[in-house]
């Protein structure tokens, strides 16, 4: 059973094409949290509206994007708009779907730390002469930032692992893609999805302890 | 001049003020005593339009607070209200708490909000706390830090909700010196409370509010010692 021999020099000699890969995830990963942060404040103010229809679309997106698979939203976004001649590039789809369900898990998270704050803040920042703009620009928001922020550097990680769901989609420039097509061709399968593992890990941990060290230096009281 | 003209509040099915008539001058310092429900905190946040009301009137200075077209935001730089819960903002330092609305409300530059937080702050006894963070404080720091941040708003009135009401008894006293300061200062003030020897000691007058009613209204001497109204004789005599 363990007559396997370990032949890593192979998949290391592959290092270089799959550190490109690791780039076009750490794209796919930023713009789609680009993307999901911007329709999240989006869909959080429709929740906040008191518009029933804007209030009932942003609901059903968050419902939708963190009560189904990932897998699927990215499936739709590719094979599913396929069906009415939208047709999107593998790139194109992943980032669709990734962005997608970033979008539902922050608003989620955003609504959260909405709720986190008192009204009693908002109503001390209007005592003193404050517009509600301003008291929520210079009081609510800097708090509820807070509150967001190590939740959302979560969803970031996520969306960096999230990108590999890709090669269901016929995705092959990133790193599971560019991993997975080394692989067909050498069926060195362990030594490749192990390095590309390792690759994820580091990534997605200098992301963690970045955030982390970020939030040490904004948050400190 | 704070003038109330039988105003009447409620919030739904509740009726929590029930024809409020009373003025305040310049300078004056009264006191609104009387039971929880009893509508004495409704009242000061109406006067400064942070809760509407349902009908009557209530004139600031010649504005009338809750006319359509009144612009509450200029209104309340001229009325400062603390809150028992001191409401800091735990974001930002004591200094950066009290300088927020001179900067953004009054548009001073941030070498004049300063100047004026370091004022109001020390004048609070708090010019050591500058850049610490609210929750490194006691409860009374915080309080006396709402009061200067208040102040720091040149306020030519001050109302005060029940402000040493959450607050430890060892911390009460604190508070209560700051507010004595500002009442010998000739601040205009309205405080809510439970305090009766600091309402006996500092007022020129003191209201007593029983269910939405002010049943009674004297100098201290006469309310405490010798009350008219039969609610503010039994209100006495069980806080006493």
């Amino acid at each position: 059973m363990f007559n396997y021999t370990f032949h890593w020099n192979q998949a290391l000699r592959s290092l270089p094409q799959m550190l490109d890969g690791a780039l076009v995830t750490l794209q796919i990963a930023i713009l789609s949290m680009a993307i999901g942060l911007a329709i999240a404040i989006a869909l959080t103010l429709f929740r906040l509206s008191g518009n029933r229809i804007l209030g009932g679309f942003a609901t059903t997106w968050v419902e939708i994007a963190r009560n189904t698979p990932a897998l699927f939203q990215i499936y739709m976004a590719h094979f599913g708009l396929g069906n009415f001649g939208i047709h999107l590039s593998p790139y194109t789809a992943l980032l669709v779907g990734i962005a997608f369900n970033n979008a539902g898990y922050l608003a989620e998270n955003f609504r959260g730390a909405l709720k986190a704050i008192p009204d009693t803040q908002a109503r001390a920042g209007r005592s003193l002469g404050m517009t509600s703009l301003q008291a929520f620009r210079y009081i609510v928001m800097p708090q509820m930032l807070r509150i967001a922020f190590l939740p959302a550097t979560n969803q970031m990680v996520w969306a960096i692992l999230m990108t590999s769901l890709g090669v269901t989609v016929g995705m092959n420039t990133d790193l599971a893609g560019v991993t997975q097509e080394l692989n067909a061709r050498s069926f060195r399968t362990f030594e490749f999805f192990a390095l590309a593992a390792v690759i994820y890990y580091v990534i997605a941990k200098a992301v963690t302890l970045a955030a982390r060290a970020f939030a040490w230096r904004m948050f400190r009281y | 001049m704070i003038e109330i003209e039988n105003v009447h509040k409620s919030f739904g099915e509740l009726k929590v003020l029930k024809g409020i008539n009373l003025t305040v001058d310049k300078g004056e310092v009264l006191t609104v005593i009387g039971g929880s429900g009893s509508g004495k905190s409704t009242l000061l946040t109406c006067i400064n339009g942070l809760e509407p009301i349902d009908s009557g009137r209530i004139v600031v200075d010649g504005t009338d607070v809750h006319a359509r077209g009144t612009d509450l935001n200029k209104l309340r730089r001229k009325i400062g209200i603390v809150f028992q819960q001191w409401n800091a903002f735990p974001h930002l330092t004591v200094l950066e708490n009290v300088m927020l609305a001179p900067r953004k409300v009054l548009g001073l530059s941030k070498a004049e909000a300063e100047e004026i937080a370091v004022k109001q702050l020390t004048h609070v006894g708090l010019a050591e706390k500058l850049s610490v963070y609210p929750n490194r404080m006691s409860g009374g720091q915080q309080q006396r830090m709402a009061i200067a941040r208040a102040l720091a708003m040149s306020p030519e009135y001050m109302l005060f909700d029940e402000v040493t009401s959450a607050l430890d008894p060892m911390l009460v006293g604190e508070v209560l010196d700051t507010l004595r300061m500002l009442a010998s200062e000739g601040m205009t003030m309205i405080c809510v409370t439970h305090e009766m020897k600091f309402a006996r000691e500092v007022s020129d007058r003191v209201a007593f509010f029983h269910q939405g009613i002010m049943a009674e209204i004297a100098a201290p001497e006469q309310l405490f010692d010798a009350p008219q109204h039969p609610e503010t004789k039994k209100f006495l005599a069980a806080t006493h």
